[in-house]
């Protein structure tokens, strides 16, 4: 028995990179995933090198000129600075707005996921891992969570908080913490009942060496295809509370707030306001959805065949 | 069966409970309703005099005894906003709501149910995958961005649809609706077909999952091997075995379709209970915001506790709580 040990994480190893490159295999063998994984990466490209990328820094007030306001895309500023994409009632370039839009989503939907995961896997692996009493009373606490639509949740979060982009996230991180809580204790339930556990178990290595290094790496798999999707939802739901008035401040605008700002220009038929930041929204939402599907594919292993 | 009904409903009495003491403490939280509600260029007697008249300057524990109090009674407090009880406010707007939700629904079933049932029938054909992916955009497509394109496509580029507000309404059982007028008809529309979108979707994919698994059981097979018409078995053998799970998740959306009025009013001016909670909320009218807030959790609770109830009663293999 104490000669196997040292030799596990060795094999495990060697395992998990063999493991890494036929999924990897896996994942591009599907057209439509391969060209989910090359927009997710061009937009998050964008988003990273916006400053240098884009023809306008849409919020420096010495770039912008009112005389540009809600011009048609096309058209260019008097010094030839060209708007692709028209510009909005201050005169700033879509294009650009877009481009520092996308970094605001982004970081939106990327932390709040991450952290959500962090707090829901954390509740799910205790639970499961503990049992008794506190694993009723958590997951309870999940159902009864779950059983209210995110919206209604965020709404309630933020009308205690008030708005702003970090209540935004805090909102989203509230409102979704409860799917991960309730994923990593189904799948610890089975994954707890394993040898490996007893064996680990038996070797007296203590509970929270066993939960971090033995049973979370058996339970991430599911946790990765939830977040990954959870990440689009959030980017939604974050453009949807922004829309709302609800979310991201004026000074740091995300797409839904873009969005937001075309409504009152709608009517008058200046399409391209809302237009075009709706189209940037979904095409990463679309994106990361076909990477989180095929992800889901190729990480269950009953589709291994 | 008595006794799990009576522990669910002291449950759910509990959850209750508990959410009024968070919903009042969270809304507490936000800043002073006094700054923005009370006019600024009052003097410091008058101040006062509207603080008390709110009852702001009560201890909080003492507000929210007073706030459960009403509670029993139905009465959440005056809108700040309003000078009106703060239930009655909400009422007031719940038609509104209601009528969209449900027109929104009925958009759901009519579209989804049988493209779903299509999809799952021929699942090979071309038709059915168009169909599939169709789904796919209307669960990716952020509902508010439909919504500003369908103003743009159908109120201002083609002018075939209004995009604002109710259009005239008619007094029936106590309540004004605008489905029963050809020009609230024609402003419905919009907002429900918005609203529709994500539960078309929804429907749709659950109708094809069960399609296919319907199909595959023998009495389908029977059905057909008795050579009975194929409309027949679609219709009795497939749609009717299909109606239990698809009439079940109607019963869960429903609540959720109230919720989500929240983003389709705001877009279409509807004066339902989800743009006036928007509205409550930019202008801290905190018993509005308490009232709308505490109505949705009871709705969520109740819905919830139906559900738990029928499927005990449905399903004996259901045990609640583990123990049986």
């Amino acid at each position: 028995m104490n000669a196997n040990v040292p030799i596990l994480p060795d094999a495990s190893a060697l395992a998990e990179s063999g493991r890494l490159r036929t999924g990897l295999a896996r994942f591009f063998a599907a057209p439509l995933a391969a060209l989910g994984a090359i927009v997710l990466l061009a937009v998050v490209l964008v988003a990273i090198l916006a400053p240098v990328l884009s023809p306008q820094n849409p919020y420096d007030l010495m770039q912008l000129d009112i005389m540009d306001s809600r011009l048609p895309p096309g058209s260019s500023s008097f010094n030839g600075v060209p708007y692709h994409l028209g510009t909005d009632g201050q005169g700033r370039d879509i294009l650009s707005g877009i481009m520092y839009g996308l970094r605001t989503s982004l970081l939106v939907g990327l932390v709040s996921a991450v952290a959500a995961a962090l707090m829901g896997t954390t509740v799910g692996l205790m639970a499961a891992y503990v049992g008794g009493r506190t694993e009723g009373f958590l997951m309870r606490l999940v159902d009864l969570q779950l059983s209210f639509p995110t919206i209604l949740m965020a709404l309630m979060v933020l009308a205690f908080l008030g708005n702003g982009v970090t209540n935004v996230i805090l909102a989203i991180i509230i409102a979704e913490w409860a799917t991960y809580a309730r994923t990593s204790r189904g799948t610890a339930l089975v994954e707890r009942e394993k040898e490996y556990i007893e064996a680990a178990r038996c070797l007296r290595i203590p509970a929270h060496r066993i939960l971090l290094r033995h049973l979370l790496p058996n339970c991430l798999a599911p946790i990765i295809v939830i977040a990954t999707m959870q990440v689009a939802r959030a980017i939604g739901l974050e453009a949807t509370l922004s829309f709302l008035g609800l979310g991201a401040s004026v000074t740091q605008p995300s797409l839904g707030m873009l969005i937001s700002n075309g409504y009152q220009y709608l009517l008058s038929g200046l399409y391209w306001i809302s237009f075009y930041p709706g189209i940037a929204l979904l095409i990463t939402i679309v994106a990361i959805n076909l990477v989180g599907d095929r992800l889901r594919d190729v990480l269950n292993p009953r589709s291994t065949r | 069966m008595i006794t799990t009904i009576i522990r669910r409903g002291i449950q759910a009495m509990f959850v209750i409970f508990a959410m009024t003491l968070i919903v009042f403490l969270g809304v507490n939280v936000i800043g002073n309703p006094v700054d923005i509600l009370v006019n600024p260029d009052l003097n410091q007697a008058e101040r006062l005099r509207v603080v008390e008249r709110l009852g702001l300057d009560q201890p909080l524990w003492q507000q929210y005894l007073t706030f459960l109090k009403g509670l029993t009674q139905g009465d959440f407090g005056t809108s700040f906003v309003y000078g009106r009880p703060a239930l009655d406010v909400i009422l007031d707007r719940l038609p509104a709501t209601l009528e969209l939700a449900l027109l929104a629904m009925v958009i759901a079933l009519v579209i989804g149910l049988p493209l779903g049932l299509y999809a799952g029938l021929y699942p090979n054909r071309i038709s059915s995958r168009v169909i599939m992916t169709g789904s796919i955009l209307g669960f990716s497509l952020p509902t508010f961005w439909v919504g500003l394109m369908f103003i743009l496509l159908f109120a201002v580029e083609l002018g075939w649809l209004p995009s604002n507000g109710r259009g005239s309404t008619v007094e029936f059982l106590g309540a004004r609706w605008s489905f029963l007028t050809a020009d609230g008809l024609q402003h419905m529309i919009l907002p429900a077909l918005n609203l529709a979108l994500f539960k078309t979707s929804l429907i749709l994919r659950l109708t094809r999952a069960g399609v296919q698994e319907v199909v595959a059981q023998d009495y389908v097979k029977f059905a057909r091997a008795k050579g009975l018409r194929e409309n027949r078995v679609i219709l009795v053998h497939i749609l009717k075995n299909l109606m239990i799970p698809v009439v079940t998740i109607i019963g869960l959306e429903f609540g959720s379709l109230i919720a989500f009025s929240v983003v389709t009013e705001s877009i279409f001016g509807w004066p339902g209970t989800g743009k006036l909670i928007i509205d409550s909320i930019n202008l801290l009218d905190r018993p509005v915001v308490v009232a709308y807030l505490m109505m949705m959790v009871v709705l969520f609770v109740t819905l919830n506790f139906i559900i738990d109830i029928s499927y005990t009663l449905l399903d004996p293999r259901v045990r609640l709580d583990g123990k049986g």
